[in-house]
């Protein structure tokens, strides 16, 4: 009895290897690259399984990675949240846009301060900037807000703002709301935020002069926000549940998941 | 008769099965943190990871420092007892001994409320009032600090504290307080002379479980202590503990950094190990 059911056990754990081999079947799409996209990503596969049962996975593994997977037919569809390098272009991949993530500074309505350059910005979280008094406020120390250590936020803001490693955090906080709330409390403080949530307890400034909002994001003139890619190779087509799943995404009916995951939509 | 013995049989059966059902769960989840916190701090080396005065875990060259977690978590529960502690002591007295026996009723009911106040609610006031109230009043740039972070733990060891330590104080037979009070001495002398000696490993008890609370506590902590990897060098500093180090990364984190967190928690639970070894210890005194 024992024996048997050590041998069904082995069985069972040798298929499952075989199961993480499956990359680029027929009844499932594959996706792998940044966590950034988790959120959005998650909510359009869940979504796209509901409606065909094809099945969906993605592999949260960043967007080096997931351009590299695709590259490699690791994976049907990678992920990346940065436009594709030169490069990587001519190395026979492409760049859909799926949505853009634009990401507002936020400060305390109480706050005189209503634009501030990208310079200024990151000046200000690298900690060489210490004082609203240098960006036209008033003569008070700068608090500033932030994310934890691997949110995607954290990690937009800081790639944008070219800040990584380099942010002198008064608070790290674990979510959007609680960024907000603690901006709104505070006359001194300056936070980022994902655009589709910043509330009226909070002034969100213009970068350069151009307010964030989703026409500015979408032409790009609004400059705190990236893209988030879907990256397929030009020379291989799709397959039919990648392909399906491609065209769910980029249509319109897939616009409303995408904004209540707090993206704008691109197409 | 037979009938009967067979379902005794049955009924011990189904107790023993509910409560291993308990000490499989300590088993499984001791198992599992040792198993999954030693290869971190094998791969870190276990100088670097207790002694390191740097935490960077998602840097382009990550640091795995936990020293200053270890020490916030030292300090701010040590904070909290000082505070904790004596208000709680006082007024378990004063509940156990001086109230009324109305006052006795309400205030009693007060302190199991206050016990069953989710920490979310803690740490959601803490940020509204506490945190602002702070920097307002010690003229601090931000107010989320170690300093809010011990007055909101101190706030949240209080029930326990208060009720241990009237169990203790009720304890106490009232023939001890009696003679006391026939030779001559004022109430006031006869409680804190005669009863709290009297109790004095239940209210050691008591202390050691605030101990326990506020050194586990993790979501009231993370919305007021802004949780930031500093060492904790003052009182208005932003800090972060070591649960708040688990639970903030945990959500996104891969690879080492992942491992690294279990590690933390395994710290964590050694710690919390040794105050229940303690709390044993006293709880074994004061009935002997």
């Amino acid at each position: 009895m024992k024996k048997k059911i050590t041998i069904m056990m082995a069985a069972i754990l040798a298929l499952s290897t075989f199961a993480g081999c499956r990359g680029t079947d027929e009844s499932s799409v594959t996706t792998d690259g940044s966590t950034s996209m988790e959120k959005v990503i998650g909510a359009l596969g869940e979504a796209f399984q509901n409606d065909t049962g094809i099945s969906f996975t993605y592999n949260p593994t960043g967007s080096g990675s997931g351009i590299k997977a695709v590259q490699e037919g690791r994976c049907d569809i990678g992920l990346s949240s940065r436009e594709l390098k030169e490069e990587e272009r001519e190395s026979g991949l492409s760049g859909t846009v799926l949505a853009y993530d634009g990401i507002a500074i936020i400060v305390n309505p109480e706050n005189p301060v209503a634009d501030l350059s990208l310079e200024e910005i990151a000046k200000i979280y690298t900690g060489e900037i210490t004082n609203w008094d240098d960006v036209g406020g008033s003569d008070a120390e700068i608090v500033l807000i932030g994310r934890e250590a691997g949110s995607g936020t954290r990690d937009g803001f800081e790639s944008i703002t070219s800040t990584e490693d380099m942010c002198r955090y008064r608070q790290e906080l674990t979510s959007t709301g609680d960024v907000i709330t603690t901006v709104s409390k505070n006359p001194n403080a300056i936070g980022y935020a994902s655009v589709a949530s910043v509330k009226d307890a909070v002034k969100a400034v213009t970068v350069d002069g151009v307010a964030p909002t989703e026409a500015n994001i979408k032409d790009g003139s609004y400059v705190v926000q990236r893209p988030f890619v879907l990256v397929t190779k030009n020379n291989t087509p799709l397959g039919d549940a990648a392909f399906k799943f491609f065209t769910y995404v980029t249509s319109a009916e897939a616009n409303e998941i995408i904004s209540a995951a707090g993206v704008v939509p691109a197409n | 008769m037979k009938r009967n013995q067979a379902l005794e049989k049955v009924i011990h059966g189904v107790f023993l099965l509910l409560g291993l059902i308990a000490v499989g769960c300590v088993l499984l989840i001791t198992v599992y943190l040792v198993i999954s916190g030693i290869p971190a701090i094998r791969e870190i080396g276990i100088i670097d990871f207790l002694f390191g005065r740097e935490w960077a875990s998602t840097a382009a060259e990550p640091k795995y420092g936990i020293l200053p977690f270890i020490l916030t978590s030292v300090y701010g529960t040590a904070g909290a007892i000082v505070i904790g502690v004596p208000v709680g002591f006082m007024t378990a007295v004063y509940i156990s001994k001086l109230a009324s026996f109305k006052v006795r009723a309400v205030m009693q009911s007060a302190v199991s409320l206050l016990a069953g106040i989710p920490s979310v609610v803690y740490g959601l006031v803490g940020m509204l009032v506490l945190v602002p109230g702070i920097r307002k009043i010690f003229d601090v740039p931000d107010g989320a600090s170690l300093l809010a972070a011990i007055i909101v733990l101190a706030i949240m060891i209080l029930p326990s504290i208060i009720k241990m330590s009237i169990t203790a104080l009720d304890a106490v037979p009232k023939e001890y307080e009696d003679a006391s009070l026939a030779l001559g001495a004022t109430p006031i002398e006869t409680y804190f002379k005669v009863s709290v000696p009297a109790a004095k490993s239940g209210i050691a008890a008591a202390v050691v479980l605030g101990v326990g609370r506020a050194i586990g506590e993790a979501m009231a902590v993370m919305m007021v202590a802004g949780n930031v990897p500093n060492m904790p060098t003052s009182l208005f500093q932003s800090v972060r503990f070591l649960t708040t180090a688990v639970s903030s990364e945990m959500a996104y984190s891969s690879g080492l950094q992942r491992q690294a967190l279990f590690s933390i928690a395994l710290v964590l639970f050694l710690f919390i190990m040794l105050i229940n070894a303690a709390l044993n210890f006293f709880l074994k005194r004061e009935k002997e």
